[in-house]
């Protein structure tokens, strides 16, 4: 069976045009490294699932998204970048979600010159700007933002000494140590620190202590559901101060396991929380919005999650400083095009986003001002902005 | 620290302890009849639990796809040994319990995940959809390799043990869950108050170990399993199965483990992982034991939950290292005083 000339032209070109999608697109390749599962799977699963929504072309150019799952495991993310860059020469590598695992990527990071974008929280991966952290960005709030806002609610609320009791892991020392800061500044006293653990089945023994040292108000530095165990223990065993709670209590879920004993506990947290009640004024509530609708539209109503925000804002941070790399001729997979991308997030400004404004700089790879932070409290098992805390 | 205090951290360590008691007396049992270091008993803990708060939250659990799932395999597995031996006595009561009664309870689900079920009938329903999977897993997983060493046996429970923490996830997600109370309500005594839970915890506990006495000492199964226990070739030599004994024990393990995660579900809250950490001061308990003698172990369990509630008020950062390093002095002690016994004599 033969086929005339053109027809088998048309064939060859019609085969090469289908090929040809394969061959250009994957232009930009975006390495995405989440705990998914593991102790923080509850910050990891709606991180993968942000990355569905996140832009697959930039500046002209197809985005490839390649995700792994680090199980929450520091050998394992420290393996998933050493493969997005050796195999996969990804141009930027967005997560992971924990301090400790982001930390050890960091390294690699600056050993092969690729930017990294982390989703955790601690203040320590990019700060101070040298050495490795050139490399790292990182757009969670830190610590210290929200620990002044708390400090700033406990004077109005007129508390003077202050209980924590946080996690027995990075969150609950960072936490212990930036609160402390805080509070001193404010002349608030920090008078009893106890710790718990995420498995734990009771926190008597700590609540009691706690209890003990009468203090004004009570601060839980916890993340995801645990925090209800502290939150419950208190109100069982009669605390009649104020608690309050760190942004990693902002979770559907902890109003969920919590019910009743949550009711009135203030936390901080990133405007996306309460972004439908927000001020048409204030400058986050149009792009936070932007995120929730998206979101929503995908996986149901009332789906939206602020850890995921995190990973949405990384992706924001590509998609404004892409263009910008692209410009200065550097072809996407080489060293060079790597090193523009870097430059040119440090020179993202006032980007609007899920969580806050954005601007980076040489000195500064967080990027967020108080505008990332609203004082939220928990009224008739809803989450309410507090315009005036 | 004054008396109220101690009072109530007794009152939180017994409430505990009583729970690690239900999972250490398993772990004994199980290994007693079947030599295997049952690590996954945490997961029946964590199953039953958050079977039922799925339940309660009108949401039909993934036990109920595992359950069917298993059988399946359990049914496969059976169709080749009966096919090799030519032996097909006794497949229809395989299919009855390994495919029939999963495929009804799978059917039952949404009913029993619906509005208006009363809280009782859900805690059964929940019970039997974890309790098979005992038996299941013994089926699938152990019995192949019934007379391997103790150490082969207890990598398999490591790997059991990550599969089903790792189908936790997949079924109920990352966040924790809590199930109403069985009971409501609340009485002083003293200066401490006392809910009605801790009171049902407490009681259904002792009822269970009670329970778990009379079949041991008063029913020819729980004679059988004793037999089985005591020396497994001899009581092969008298006509008891060590494959019955086995999946029995499984049952009774899977039962107890499901059980423990109901009861304490509306304490605290409970993950997908959360029982391997309570199923491991189980385990904490039983080596008090020597995993061989129930009463020791029971004491055990009250003993780490007491020491838990105090170190926890005491030194909350290092409440997990006392607990756990407890298991070297009693080890050295253990291997200074105890007599060794061949593994299969």
């Amino acid at each position: 069976m033969t086929f005339p000339r053109s027809f088998r032209l048309t064939l060859g070109a019609a085969a090469l045009l289908a090929a040809l999608p394969l061959a250009v697109s994957a232009q930009i390749k975006v390495g995405v490294t989440v705990s998914a599962t593991g102790p923080a799977a509850s910050l990891g699963i709606p991180e993968r699932d942000t990355v569905a929504l996140l832009p697959t072309q930039i500046g002209g150019e197809q985005v490839q998204y390649i995700v792994l799952d680090d199980a929450t495991d520091t050998t394992q993310a420290v393996k998933n970048i050493r493969k997005f860059t050796a195999d996969d020469h990804v141009d930027v590598v967005l997560g992971t979600s924990v301090t400790p695992a982001s930390l050890a990527m960091s390294d690699v990071a600056a050993e092969t010159g690729t930017p990294m974008i982390s989703v955790a929280a601690n203040a320590k991966l990019v700060e101070p700007v040298d050495g490795p952290r050139k490399w790292i960005f990182k757009t969670p709030q830190n610590d210290a933002l929200m620990a002044g806002a708390l400090a700033d609610a406990m004077v109005k609320q007129n508390v003077k000494t202050l209980g924590f009791i946080g996690f027995s892991d990075a969150y609950g020392d960072g936490w212990l140590q930036e609160m402390k800061a805080a509070a001193q500044a404010k002349g608030i006293q920090v008078v009893a620190a106890e710790r718990f653990a995420r498995p734990d089945t009771s926190v008597t023994g700590q609540v009691l202590k706690l209890l003990a040292a009468k203090p004004d108000g009570i601060l839980i530095a916890a993340s995801g559901t645990p925090v209800a165990l502290p939150q419950r223990e208190l109100v069982e065993r009669g605390y009649k101060g104020q608690i309050y709670q760190t942004h990693g209590a902002a979770n559907n879920d902890v109003l969920r396991v919590c019910g009743k004993a949550c009711e009135g506990m203030i936390l901080p947290a990133g405007p996306l929380l309460v972004a439908a009640q927000l001020p048409d004024s204030n400058p986050v509530k149009k792009s936070a919005l932007v995120y929730v609708h998206a979101y929503e539209a995908k996986y149901g109503a009332g789906s939206t999650n602020t850890f995921g925000g995190h990973m949405w804002d990384a992706g924001q941070l590509i998609q404004d400083a892409i263009p910008r790399a692209l410009k200065t001729g550097a072809k996407p997979g080489t060293p060079e095009f790597r090193a523009a991308l870097r430059d040119s997030l440090e020179q993202v400004k006032e980007l609007p986003a899920s969580q806050g404004i954005f601007t980076m700089s040489p000195t500064d790879h967080a990027g967020l001002d108080t505008r990332g932070r609203v004082m939220v409290k928990v009224v008739d098992g809803k989450w309410t902005y507090q315009p005036d805390l | 620290m004054d008396l109220t205090i101690a009072l109530i951290l007794l009152q939180d360590g017994i409430l505990n302890g009583a729970i690690y008691a239900l999972l250490g007396l398993a772990l004994v049992l199980v290994f007693l009849v079947t030599r295997v270091i049952l690590i996954p008993q945490g997961e029946f803990v964590t199953f039953g639990a958050l079977t039922l708060a799925f339940l309660a939250n009108g949401r039909v659990p993934g036990t109920a796809y595992l359950l069917v799932l298993l059988g399946v395999l359990v049914c496969l597995a059976e169709a080749v040994s009966s096919w090799r031996t030519r032996q097909w006595r006794g497949y229809g009561r395989t299919v009855t319990w390994a495919l029939a009664l999963p495929g009804v309870l799978l059917w039952l689900a949404p009913l029993a995940a619906g509005p208006g079920v009363p809280l009782p009938l859900r805690v059964l329903f929940a019970l039997a959809l974890v309790i098979p999977m005992g038996p299941m897993i013994y089926r699938l997983v152990y019995q192949p390799v019934e007379q391997a060493s103790v150490l082969v046996l207890l990598i398999i429970s490591v790997a059991v043990h990550f599969a089903l923490t790792g189908l936790g996830l997949l079924f109920f997600g990352a966040e924790g869950w809590r199930t109403p109370a069985l009971v409501e309500g609340s009485v002083q005594i003293g200066p401490v108050a006392w809910t009605a839970q801790t009171f049902a915890v407490l009681v259904l506990c002792a009822a269970l170990i009670a329970a778990l006495w009379l079949f041991f000492g008063r029913t020819l199964y729980g004679r059988a399993l004793r037999a089985t226990a005591v020396n497994r070739r001899g009581a092969r030599l008298v006509g008891i199965s060590t494959r019955v004994a086995g999946g029995l024990t499984f049952t009774l393990a899977a039962a107890i483990g499901a059980l423990s995660g109901m009861l304490i579900a509306a304490i605290t809250t409970i993950y997908y992982d959360t029982g391997f950490l309570i199923g491991l001061k189980g385990f904490v308990a039983a080596i008090f034991g020597g995993l061989v003698s129930y009463p020791i172990a029971a004491a055990g369990a009250l003993f780490v939950g007491i020491l838990e509630a105090f170190s926890s008020f005491w030194a909350s950062p290092f409440k997990e290292a006392i607990v756990f390093t407890l298991i070297i002095p009693v080890l050295l002690w253990r291997s200074f005083g105890s007599v060794q016994l061949d593994e299969e004599d």
